[in-house]
Parts: C-alpha cells; sequence; structure tokens
C-alpha cells in the first residue's frame, strides 16, 4: 500500500518512499503477521454498489492467506466487497505464498493464495478437493540504476549470464552489441537478488531455467536459491530500495514497484527474438498466448509471441471444491466474481495483469461448481 | 514498616544500611503474617528463576527436536556446506557462510565496541569530568540502546554504506593487496557487506558495554582506589593495576552479552550485511548470518528446509553457548591470578 502514494516523479522521493516501504515490510516481519487493513490508501477507491445478488442469511467472515505479491489487489478487492455487503467480511494475510498453502491445506483458512499453483502432492492432501483459479496476472521486470540511460536493451543470453555471475562491467561487449549508440560506463555491475523466499524468484529462475541450460544445471530454480553472485535484499520493497541506493545495480522485482518507483527497466529480448519492454499490455498478451488446461494451472516459464513480455505469471486463489457451511460456498462465489468483474477493472491501475476473456469465463465456470445457490456471470 | 523487610531484599544494600534500625526493631516483633509474606516471597523469585531456566531449556529442546530430520539428512555436514538450496531434485543445505558471516561481523563490532566501550566507562566512572556533564553522557549513551534495530539499518543504508564505499575505495586502491580491503567478487565497495554490518554491531553493543563496565568500575570500593593511592601510585597506575583488574569480571560479562546481542542481532545486520552465501576473504564482501538467514528464510521455507533452518538455530544456540562458557572460563581464570 506504501507505494502509491509515492508515484512521485523525483527519484530521490521515490528512494524516500521505498525505504519507507523498507523499514516497515522488516518491522512487519519482525512483529510476525497483523491484518493488513486492507488498501485505505489506495487512489479512487470506488463505492461499489451494495451488491444485491447476494443474500447472506448469517454474518459470514471469509479468511485467506498467501502470496504478497497481489497482497495491493486483494486488499483493496477485499474491502470493496466487504463494504459492499453488509455482512460480509474478507479478510486476507499476506503470508507468502508457501505458508498459505500450507495453511490452506491444513484447513486453516477458507480460501489460500499463491504465485506458485500448488503442485499435484499438494493437491492430493486436500480432502475437500482444491480449485486453482487465476485471479490475476503479474510481471517480473529487470530495473537498474544507470543514471541517464533508459531502455536499456538485454538479450536472453546477456541478462542470464549477468545473473550467473559471468558478465560483470556494464560496459561488457555483449550488451554494447545490443545497445548500439548508448555509452555504457565501465562499472561493476553489482547484482541484487531476493534474500527471502519468494515467488517472485521463483518465476524469475524459472524463466532463467526455461531459456538456459546453464542456469537449470548450475542455480536451478525455486523460491530461494543458492545465487552465484550479488547481494540479498529483503521483499520487493528491500531490492527497490538498494537499486536506488547503489550506482551500477540490477535486480528483479514486480513490475508494480518498479513502475511506482519509477525506476528504469529493462527491455528483454522475448522468444521470437524481439525486444519488448515491460508493460500493461506486453504482459497481457503473454499471458493472453498461454491456452490454460483443464485445472487452470500453467506454467508461463517462457511465453511465445512477437509482442509479449518475457517473464510473467498468473498468481491464483485456492479455493476448497466444497465449503461445509453454504453460506461460505456463496460467499466466496461472490468474491471471485467481484475479483473476476469489477476486480479486473482495478488491477491495471494497480501495476497488475488483466486477465484475458477467455482465461476470465473459464475460471468463473470452476468457480461456479462451489455452490448451487449461486450463479457467476461475468459479462 | 510491616514492608520493610520483604522491600529490603529487592531494593539491596544501599535501603538495607540506611534502615538497618528500621529492620531490626521490626524483626523483633514479626508477625505470622510478615513470616508468610517473606515465604511466599521467596518462593516466587525462586519459581521465576527456574522458570526461565526452564524456558530456555524446553526453547532448547523444541528447537533441537525439530531439528532432528535435517540432522539426520546433513549431518555434521551441514555445518562445512556453503550452499543453501533447497529446490528438490538438488537438494544441498548448508550454513558454513552464515557461521563466518555471524562470528566475523560479531568480531569486527567487538574489535571496535570494546576499546570505546571501556574507555568511555572509565572515563564515566572516573572523576575527570564534572558531575553534570558526566550525567549528560551516561543518559547520551544509555540513548543510544533505545534506538530500534531498524532504524540503526535504515541509517546503515542511507548514512553509513555512501560513507564507508568513499573509504573503502580508498583502502582498496592503496591496500587492495591485502585480502581483508580487497575488491569482493560479488557485491561492491559501496555497497552492504561484512564492514557496515559489522560498524553498526559496534554501535549497537557500545551501550550495554559503556553501561555494564561503569557499574562494574563504579562499584569497586572506594577502600582500594584511596590505598592505592596512598601507597603512591599515579591515576594511570590505580586505574590499570587496581580498578581494572577489579572490575574485570564486569568488564567481561560486558562483552559477553555485547557479544551475545552482536551475534543474535537480526535486522539490522540483514538489512547490511547483503545477505549472501559466500565466504571472501574482503571486509566489503556481502556475507550472511545465522539470525538473518532465518529471518530471511523461515516465511516461505516447508518440509526438510523448516527442519534445516531448526538445525541453524540450534547451532546459533550452541555458538552462543560456547561463547558464555568460554567467558566463564576467562573470569574464573583471571580472579584466581
Amino acid at each position: 500500500m506504501f507505494y502509491f502514494r509515492s508515484v512521485a516523479n523525483k527519484s530521490r522521493l521515490a528512494s524516500i518512499f521505498s525505504v519507507l516501504a523498507l523499514s516497515l515490510a522488516l518491522a512487519a516481519c519482525g512483529g510476525g503477521e497483523g491484518t493488513d487493513n486492507a488498501g485505505e490508501d489506495t487512489p479512487g477507491a470506488t463505492d461499489v454498489a451494495a451488491n444485491t445478488k447476494l443474500a447472506l442469511a448469517s454474518d459470514t467472515t471469509l479468511n485467506g492467506a498467501g502470496a504478497s505479491f497481489p497482497k495491493l489487489l486483494y486488499q483493496r478487492w477485499f474491502k470493496d466487497i466487504t463494504n459492499a455487503n453488509d455482512k460480509l467480511q474478507v479478510d486476507y494475510l499476506s503470508v507468502g505464498s508457501g505458508a498459505g498453502i500450507k495453511r490452506f491445506i491444513a484447513n486453516e483458512v477458507d480460501f489460500g493464495a499463491s504465485d506458485v499453483a500448488m503442485k499435484d502432492e499438494e493437491i492430493a492432501k486436500v480432502d475437500r478437493g482444491v480449485l486453482l483459479l487465476p485471479m490475476t496476472g503479474g510481471s517480473v521486470v529487470f530495473a537498474y540504476n544507470l543514471p541517464g540511460i533508459e531502455g536499456l536493451k538485454l538479450p536472453r543470453a546477456v541478462y542470464t549470464d549477468i545473473f550467473l555471475g559471468k558478465i560483470t562491467k556494464w560496459n561488457d561487449a555483449k550488451i554494447a552489441a545490443a545497445n548500439p549508440g548508448v555509452d555504457l560506463p565501465d562499472q561493476k555491475i553489482s547484482v541484487i537478488h531476493r534474500s527471502d523466499g519468494s515467488g517472485t524468484t521463483a518465476v524469475f529462475t524459472q524463466h532463467l531455467s526455461a531459456i538456459s541450460p546453464d542456469w537449470k544445471n548450475g542455480p536451478g530454480d525455486g523460491k530461494t536459491i543458492s545465487w552465484p553472485t550479488g547481494i540479498g535484499a529483503k521483499g520487493n520493497e528491500g531490492v527497490t530500495a538498494q537499486i536506488g541506493q547503489t550506482a551500477g545495480s540490477i535486480g528483479y522485482v514486480e513490475y508494480g514497484y518498479a513502475k511506482s518507483q519509477n525506476l528504469s527497466t529493462a527491455t528483454l529480448e522475448n522468444k521470437e527474438g524481439e525486444f519488448v519492454a515491460p508493460s500493461d499490455e506486453s504482459a497481457s498478451k503473454a499471458l493472453g498466448g498461454i491456452e490454460l488446461p483443464e485445472n487452470l494451472r500453467a506454467f508461463v516459464t517462457d511465453p511465445e509471441g512477437k509482442e509479449s513480455y518475457p517473464i510473467v505469471t498468473y498468481t491464483w486463489i485456492l479455493a476448497y471444491k466444497k465449503y461445509d457451511d453454504p453460506e461460505k460456498a456463496k460467499a466466496m462465489e461472490a468474491t471471485i466474481e467481484y475479483g473476476l468483474t469489477e476486480g479486473q477493472k482495478i488491477s491495471t491501475k494497480l501495476g497488475f495483469v488483466p486477465l484475458p476473456e477467455s482465461v476470465v469465463e473459464k475460471v468463473a465456470a470452476a468457480a461456479d461448481t462451489i455452490s448451487p445457490d449461486y450463479d457467476i456471470t461475468v459479462k | 514498616m510491616w514492608f520493610a523487610p520483604t522491600f529490603s531484599l529487592l531494593h539491596g544494600y544501599f535501603f538495607m544500611v540506611s534502615s538497618a534500625q528500621g529492620i531490626q526493631s521490626d524483626a523483633k516483633n514479626r508477625s505470622e503474617v510478615d513470616r508468610k509474606l517473606d515465604r511466599s516471597f521467596i518462593w516466587t523469585t525462586r519459581i521465576f528463576a527456574f522458570a526461565i531456566a526452564i524456558t530456555l531449556l524446553w526453547i532448547g529442546i523444541q528447537v533441537g527436536i525439530q531439528a532432528i530430520p535435517a540432522f539426520k539428512e546433513f549431518g555434521f555436514g551441514f555445518l562445512f556446506t556453503t550452499e543453501w538450496s533447497p529446490n528438490p531434485p538438488r537438494v544441498s543445505l548448508g550454513i558454513l557462510p552464515s557461521i563466518y558471516g555471524t562470528l566475523a561481523s560479531s568480531f569486527i563490532g567487538l574489535l571496535i565496541a570494546v576499546p570505546i566501550g571501556i574507555g568511555t566507562a572509565i572515563l564515566l566512572s572516573e572523576s575527570i569530568l564534572p558531575v553534570s556533564l558526566r550525567t549528560i553522557l551516561v543518559f547520551l549513551v544509555e540513548l543510544l540502546a533505545a534506538i530500534p534495530s531498524v532504524v540503526y539499518g535504515l541509517w546503515g543504508i542511507f548514512v553509513l554504506i555512501p560513507f564507508l564505499g568513499n573509504i573503502g575505495k580508498w583502502l582498496s586502491e592503496y591496500l587492495g593487496w591485502l585480502p581483508i580491503f580487497s575488491v569482493p567478487q560479488s557485491g561492491s565497495i559501496n555497497g552492504p557487506g561484512l564492514l557496515p554490518a559489522g560498524i553498526i554491531l559496534a554501535i549497537m553493543t557500545l551501550p550495554i558495554i559503556t553501561a555494564i563496565s561503569r557499574d562494574a568500575l563504579a562499584s569497586v570500593p572506594r577502600s582500594l582506589r584511596e590505598a592505592a593511592y596512598g601507597l603512591g601510585c599515579t591515576r594511570w597506575e590505580t586505574l590499570l593495576r587496581v580498578i581494572i583488574p577489579a572490575a574485570f569480571s564486569g568488564i567481561v560479562s560486558a562483552v559477553m552479552l555485547a557479544l551475545g546481542r552482536a551475534i543474535g542481532e537480526t535486522m539490522a545486520v540483514t538489512m547490511l550485511i547483503g545477505n549472501s552465501n559466500r565466504i571472501s576473504p574482503s571486509l566489503f564482501a556481502p556475507s550472511n548470518t545465522i539470525a538473518s538467514l532465518l529471518a530471511n528464510q523461515f516465511p516461505e521455507a516447508s518440509g526438510l528446509q523448516v527442519s534445516a533452518l531448526m538445525y541453524a538455530a540450534f547451532v546459533l544456540f550452541i555458538l552462543t553457548l560456547v561463547v558464555n562458557i568460554l567467558a566463564e572460563l576467562i573470569v574464573m581464570r583471571v580472579k584466581r591470578l
């Protein structure tokens, strides 16, 4: 919620805010998890008209926990939906994807959320059945700190080599070849990565593993990996602050963070060999090119399409197939419906990628099976 | 004054002296209620004291139990492996870089903090400065302890690291042939690393060392000091030969408490050390500590990784225990001399 307040054009101000965010994030991890009061600072909070369709017989609370990646978006959604329904309260704790899945399996929450889709063996542990519902998309960008250089182009071999520690100088011939006319400094590249386990890292390293055998057989992929080079910083906020602070640094962050902090982001070479800048459209194109299977689980490690940005992901809400309390089932469906309709309109504003229409329909159809008393309409 | 005997236990020596008369007269006609109160007080303190010991033991055992799966998997190799890669199929977890980083950053911290801290303590306990000035200084030193570690971390990122970057550039240019001042393989001289983390630890442990050493120095009996002067010792000799040896055990426990804090400090160190699982001789190289490894990895850990983190926590536990035992041995040794 911090970064929206700080959409300022001055990088100085931005760095101050990122530190604020960093400190808050760090303070938060010292004190354990708290219920973040859903995005009160988000701009343009719209009053959603009271939902008359959802008629709950009694007060119902849905508790969710999971990924921090879509935290801003979910908090905004759940705040809106809570405001719109007298009897419904939806709470979300951003405890991280791993912890979210753990709690979901242990039946401690009504729904989970994860940037990394659940594995088969994890799904098998849930007796009530699992629905993986992609709710929004996001992209991971390379943010860098090279004053005066915008739109740096990085071919796929180059950005892999930078993170493998094979390219160590900014004026390396390989970088220069891709950026004719750009005055690259004779400076060491400081690689900055996440030090905490994170879905962002998983998405990023899955992509690198998909495009580079060296990466696949070397560091590999996962929420936390053994980095060949670089400095670790905690959270997207930490990486953002560190990049802002260190000249000649490069790191990976969620698109939303880089956008709000006005960090320079690299233009990457995609599967078709085209250089694509990170944007809502290019990420949306990448997600649109993926045909989702029946279980709505797809790993988009290297999307096809000329205009596709190469590092994108879906992020999922994990719902049970059955809820003992029919009121909860109805509430769950209504929440998903809201996310798929009104929610998609908000996501772009917050730096997320709206779902392609075909995906919205598939998700709606899947979620509609939760409760027989409620019909999800997305049109 | 029915509460006097109980109260005196709390208030200790000074109260005892000043109200000795009162206690004596009370003691003669102590009622049954008084005695019961005393006994219950003693039992309460006993229970509290044991509760601490039991809690400590309990934590140790719990951590140990949860670490067993990782211990079975990795054995003692865990202590000597440099990789932290929990992803199947190639699971390889080890904390050698974190152990190194923990010890190295604490060592740097104490190397700076001990001389400064003890020096400050001497200044504040001797009558070198006027009392009013001393009071202010004591207050300021104690204020250092009240600053939250996140604030230290932020200050480190925005003030200390850029400042050290300039010194570091100079050092690596002229003394770069010394491994400790060499330019690290990864990371940068003007970025996070062992040195900023060590310096922050020095600042954070300074109030502990100063406050406890000052108390130890101040509680050296006046008579010792006066006797030394009486024998013709200079102030210098009195200080080095009489007062500091007399207060030595207090000073060592100050340093040990400080070391405990340095080893366990998480937030500020995580923000400044660079969280990188590599061992490099350079002071400017990013490193990692056990505490920050735990802080970073716990939230998203699952399965064997959780157990490995417990194992790491257990190692930290043992490390602290060893340090404390060593300190006790030093104190005993010196006392015998």
